[in-house]
């Protein structure tokens, strides 16, 4: 019974590390890389002066992020992530930055003591739950192959889609059409200023 | 054999609060958007993650239905913003005040 405990004792991380070695080392470094990156990258887009950078910034964090997901095997959602996001989203924000041209920019906002305060709050919260390690079981990720050995990703993907998500994927369609009809009809001119 | 899941929601979570952090100090209202696209990048991660770890496809639609909406966020707000440029010749947060009392 107590030897029972003490084996329970051991972190399923360090014991499943020992076993297969070489192979978890290989993800934990792409994961650590992707990781570093997107972290790097994002407080760029936050921190940097420049809207064009910031938009450059987030298209690096975008290419990481579609690696991260193919370490993750979605291969599909990492060639939608680069297509949908890097090419057409971020193109989008390029597109208005350099038409709006805005030249000089006050960065932050005054209320910097509030947002201090409750940023801290809130990274600690985040600290808080990621040494405390309760909720989540320290079970790796599993690899998806094994679940769906017929199908490639993108077939699996497809088929939930069209029958089991059937209703939200039409939603979604109505969503992109109200969209395209609002952005016509605010970026019209004249349709919104008072007639004088 | 793989990567832990709760480095993954850690990731998942800083991303999250940066993108936080950068919607309320930021006053460029394109800024506020790229930072609302990080959280939005933050949640799709989550998932991902964790439709892997369960071996279950439904958190990579989830992130699909994300995508969408990501999309038709970007095309209304983008267009708000050039209204708002061309209604007041800015798009800093502070000169807007017309709903405020």
């Amino acid at each position: 019974m107590y030897g029972f405990n003490k084996e329970k004792g051991v972190p399923a991380r360090i014991r499943e590390g020992c076993l297969e070695k070489d192979v978890g080392d290989v993800s934990h470094l792409l994961f650590f890389y992707f990781a570093a990156v997107i972290v790097l990258t994002a407080t760029l887009v936050v921190a940097l002066r420049n809207p064009v950078f910031s938009a450059i910034s987030l298209l690096v964090m975008f290419f990481h992020v579609a690696g991260l997901y193919v370490t993750l095997h979605a291969e599909f959602l990492a060639a939608v992530q680069i297509i949908v996001y890097a090419g057409a989203i971020l193109v989008l924000y390029l597109f208005v930055v350099m038409l709006l041209n805005v030249k000089r920019e006050e960065r932050f906002h005054r209320q910097g003591l509030v947002a201090l305060f409750l940023g801290l709050t809130l990274f600690l919260e985040a600290i808080l739950l990621a040494f405390r390690g309760h909720g989540v079981p320290a079970r790796p990720v599993r690899v998806l192959e094994a679940m769906t050995p017929a199908l490639g990703n993108t077939e699996s993907i497809g088929e939930l889609l069209y029958s089991t998500y059937l209703f939200p994927f039409e939603v979604a369609s109505l969503i992109l059409l109200v969209a395209m009809i609002g952005a016509v009809i605010l970026s019209k001119r004249g349709l919104l200023e008072p007639k004088s | 054999m793989d990567v832990p899941i709760s480095y993954y929601v850690e990731l998942s979570g800083l991303v999250f609060l940066i993108g936080l952090v950068g919607v309320l100090i930021r006053r460029n209202i394109i800024m506020i958007l790229l930072s609302i696209e990080l959280m939005l990048n933050a949640t799709n991660i989550n998932f991902v993650a964790f439709s892997s770890y369960l071996g279950n496809l439904s958190g990579q639609v989830f992130v699909f239905f994300a995508l969408t909406v990501a999309a038709a966020e970007v095309a209304v707000g983008l267009a708000i913003i050039i209204a708002l440029y061309r209604h007041a010749a800015s798009i800093n947060v502070d000169d807007f005040r017309l709903l405020k009392w």
